[in-house]
């Protein structure tokens, strides 16, 4: 009974692992770790500086700030 | 004056004293010390960019370098001939190419540079590479072309050269992912196993249905499995090789240990009963992995940068046959061909000019900063530069034959004399694991004479508790987080046995041009004659070198800003004179004495005593001599400091200059240094640094031009100015990406630290496996916890080394 039900789960992890290598697998071939700082980097300097209200005077200033 | 020292705002160089340039950030006037910095800065706030000086975390290069004549030469690379080594027609109109960003010092400059690209009209996509500074650029070949995008880039006060990707680099990068994905399944398979292993030592404990552990087993031998069979396989591999090649390596023990573990389980799963150890493989095996990796990590690092430096020169020349010019590649050319040299190329071959009258700055070889003249019939040499105007040359020499191969050749027999510490430390290893197999042996004939059941369990545990792992990672993990705290400070390690070597240095050999000084000449006083005051005549005589592209006219317009400039006409320009022209109706003459001086008026007395081997330039009008410049190269700013620190810490000092004895002593006497040795050709620098070592010292060496390469290679650990060629790069240890002279003093200071790392590291990982060898051999320790120990012991090893970065 206790057997059946392991062998169920087991069964299942099995599942579960496979989609995870083969997902890992294909992020390394894809290239997601060739640059480990840049996306860190670049999510802190996004230009959201056009929100704030003394910049928003300078109409010279390309923005990006639609977001 | 210099009490209180202004650092320029865009690169933190000493803003010199009475300069005006300032540029307007964000509403602040901030003081620059350059026309150079003053331009980079004010196209980064016109471009909205401003953000960059909120984010950056490090200074960049300085803007000095920033020369019209630099710009020009781009337009070079929009030659379909030259694109095709390196562009990717990438669509219809669409190209594709990837360049090395030279300059970068952190994040915010990858920014700078990528958002400044993005907003040009015809980029299709940008992408930079942070660890790499390599970018991947694609343009729209009807709206914008190469040479704008690399001029837009040199605008904002980076260099940026096409990359053409070879062998060598594909074949890393796809050793890279391939070592990924074996982490990750080790990762993911020793997560797994762990957890039935759980399982089973509480059954092996409380009791366990047999069928039920079988099924434990046989599902952990099947996650074990890719471990083993893919994972591992680098072991397998430099173990077979190794022993192949008859020495024992420390991959010996640990594929003797992974596989024998692995097929022990597997005798004991098939066959039922005994113990299995699969989370000791799976366990053992990724951690192996992971510090393996984190070791390669900051080599690869430094490898990658060194390679950007390496390829920073076009190989191309234009050819002339009969009323045809072509661009070829260098290795093309053939001795009697004439090849067309611009004002501002780098000449590609030896040879003789036939056509046209102009200077070369030939102090990349030979060391003298002044231009040299060049006219049909004299000899021009290959890595030079051609200054006035265009020169056509006849081919002598290529390739091997060239000087500056002869001096690459020099290098190499240098370097070939170099002591291999690496290969003491293999031999050591081979000893270690040696012993190692041994004494696994002893413990197992005797546990198998004592008790039989537990004899494979405890020779598995000592093979695994003292895996040499700790001792092999000791030093190569100091020195990979060591270089990589210097790379992210503009500090490029190009052999990592330079920092062993770095803290017992204890002289250091500085050539002067170039490195204790700028190496182009600057205007170090001004000596006025009439009326006007020194910053009218300044700016006279800079408005008259407008369009002029002579190192001489570099340091006038670097002393005044482009809209302080007044506009010339009939401007006359004669060669190896001077130059006149006509400003708000009078007539100027700038040049020479016999060209603008009057015989009548004197220099003051004491000039050449106070700036020997400088070049005097005068200014007149049409009534009389208003001015006289005096130009010399100027010391860098952070040399004297420099020497103070070096003094302070007892480290001997010395200058070794090919240049006159005059010109030495007064830089010598600035900076404080009492030894000093002049009118040395390479040759005689490598006896005198031969002599140093002879006493006894432990010399590093620091120097910029081809013609300190054999001393580079001949110093215990050399620098080079990273402002320098290629070659020199190619020779040194270390490179000085940002080309500040105190980088030195740092670099020593890291040298220490790192030494001190390495010794407690050694320390530690001796004492962990004489502690835990006894145990394991007499059985206390079991295989899991033998597994938990080595990797314990090598993570605290790689934990302390990083606490160097």
């Amino acid at each position: 009974m206790t057997t059946s039900t392991l062998i169920y789960l087991l069964s299942m992890a099995m599942v579960f692992i496979t989609l995870l290598v083969v997902g890992i697998l294909w992020a390394i071939k894809n290239g997601q770790f060739e640059d480990l700082e840049g996306p860190a980097q670049r999510i802190l300097m996004d230009e959201d500086d056009p929100m704030l209200p003394e910049n928003q005077a300078k109409k010279d200033k390309p923005t990006q700030g639609k977001n | 004056m210099g009490e209180t020292v202004v650092p320029c705002y865009h690169c933190g160089l000493p803003v010199p004293p009475d300069s005006h340039f300032q540029v307007n950030i964000v509403g602040h006037d901030e003081a620059m010390c350059c026309k150079g910095c003053e331009a980079v800065a004010q196209a980064i706030v016109d471009n909205g960019l401003a953000d960059y000086y909120r984010n950056r975390t490090a200074m960049p290069a300085t803007g000095a370098n920033v020369v019209p004549e630099a710009l020009e030469k781009l337009v070079l690379y929009d030659h379909p001939e030259i694109q095709r080594s390196f562009v990717i027609q990438a669509g219809d109109n669409a190209k594709e190419a990837v360049l090395i960003l030279d300059g970068i010092t952190c994040a915010a400059c990858v920014w700078l540079n990528e958002r400044h690209l993005r907003q040009l009209d015809g980029m299709l996509a940008v992408n930079v590479n942070y660890s790499s500074h390599r970018a991947h650029v694609t343009w729209d070949t009807r709206k914008i072309q190469l040479s704008k995008i690399l001029h837009e880039i040199q605008l904002l006060g980076y260099n940026a050269h096409p990359y053409s990707a070879h062998n060598a680099d594909q074949l890393r990068q796809k050793r890279h992912k391939k070592d990924l994905q074996r982490l990750a399944i080790s990762g993911i398979a020793a997560a797994q196993v762990m957890m039935l292993a759980v399982a089973l030592y509480a059954g092996g404990f409380y009791g366990i249905d047999i069928n039920m552990q079988r099924l434990l087993r046989w599902f952990s031998l099947l996650l074990t499995l890719p471990v083993v069979a893919f994972a591992a396989l680098p072991f397998y591999r430099a173990a077979w090789s190794g022993l192949r090649s008859g020495h024992l390596n420390m991959d010996v023990p640990v594929a003797l240990a992974i596989l024998s573990a692995f097929l022990g389980s597997v005798w004991a799963t098939f066959m039922g009963g005994g113990q299995v150890y699969y989370d000791t493989v799976a366990m053992f095996t990724l951690f192996l992995l992971a510090t393996r990796m984190l070791e390669t990590g900051a080599q690869e690092k430094s490898i990658e940068a060194a390679e950007n430096l390496l390829k920073l020169q076009p190989a191309m020349a234009l050819r002339i046959r009969g009323n045809e010019q072509e661009f070829v590649p260098v290795m093309e050319l053939l001795t009697g061909d004439d090849i067309l040299v611009k004002a501002g190329e780098t000449i590609a071959a030896d040879g003789e000019v036939v056509e046209g009258q102009s200077s070369a700055n030939e102090a990349l070889l030979t060391g003298e900063s002044r231009p040299v003249e060049k006219e049909p019939g004299s000899k021009v040499i290959a890595g030079s530069t051609n200054l006035d105007s265009p020169l056509r040359i006849r081919v002598e020499q290529v390739g091997e034959q060239t000087v500056l191969a002869g001096i690459v050749r020099l290098v190499d027999k240098a370097q070939a004399e170099k002591p291999q510490l690496a290969q003491l430390a293999d031999r050591v290893a081979g000893w270690f694991t040696l012993a190692l197999l041994i004494f696994a042996a002893l413990v197992f004939a005797f546990w198998w004479w004592h008790d039989k059941n537990r004899a494979f369990e405890i020779m598995l545990s000592v093979l695994v508790v003292t895996c040499p792992c700790a001792l092999s990672l000791a030093v190569p993990a100091a020195l990979a987080a060591a270089g990589s705290h210097l790379i992210k400070r503009g500090i490029l390690v190009t052999r990592s046995h330079a920092l062993e070597t770095l803290s017992q240095v204890n002289h250091v050999v500085f050539d002067k041009t170039g490195t204790l000084t700028l190496g182009y000449p600057r205007l170090v006083a001004v000596i006025t004659y009439a009326a006007a005051s020194e910053h009218q005549c300044e700016r006279l005589a800079a408005s008259l070198e407008q369009q002029s592209e002579h190192p001489v006219a570099r340091a006038f317009l670097q002393q005044v800003s482009a809209k302080d400039m007044l506009p010339v006409s009939q401007l006359q320009n004669i060669p190896g004179k001077g130059i006149s022209g006509t400003m708000a109706g009078e007539t100027y003459w700038l040049g020479n004495r016999p060209f603008a001086g009057d015989e009548q008026v004197l220099p003051p007395d004491g000039l050449a005593e106070k700036h020997p081997g400088a070049t005097l330039i005068w200014l007149r009008n049409a009534e009389s001599v208003m001015a006289l410049f005096v130009l010399q190269d100027g010391l860098r700013a952070e040399a004297k400091q420099t020497m103070d620190r070096l003094a302070e810490k007892q480290i001997k000092v010395s200058v070794l200059s090919g240049d006159e004895e005059k010109a030495v002593a007064a830089v010598a006497a600035q900076i404080g240094v009492n030894t000093f040795y002049f009118s040395q050709t390479p040759a005689h620098k490598l006896a005198v640094l031969r002599e140093i070592q002879q006493q006894g010292d432990v010399v590093a060496m620091v120097g910029d031009g081809v013609n300190d390469a054999p001393v580079l290679a001949g110093a215990q650990v050399s620098f080079a100015m990273g402002t320098g060629i290629a070659l020199t790069s190619q020779t040194s240890d270390i490179v000085l990406l940002s080309g500040r002279l105190s980088d030195v003093v740092d670099a020593l200071e890291t040298g220490a630290a790192a030494r001190q790392v390495m010794r407690q590291n050694l320390w530690w990982a001796l004492v962990y496996n004489l502690l835990a060898l006894p145990f394991a051999a007499m059985g206390y320790i079991s295989p899991w916890l033998a597994a938990l120990g080595m990797s314990m012991s090598s993570l605290i090893v790689v934990l302390n080394a990083l606490r160097l970065r």
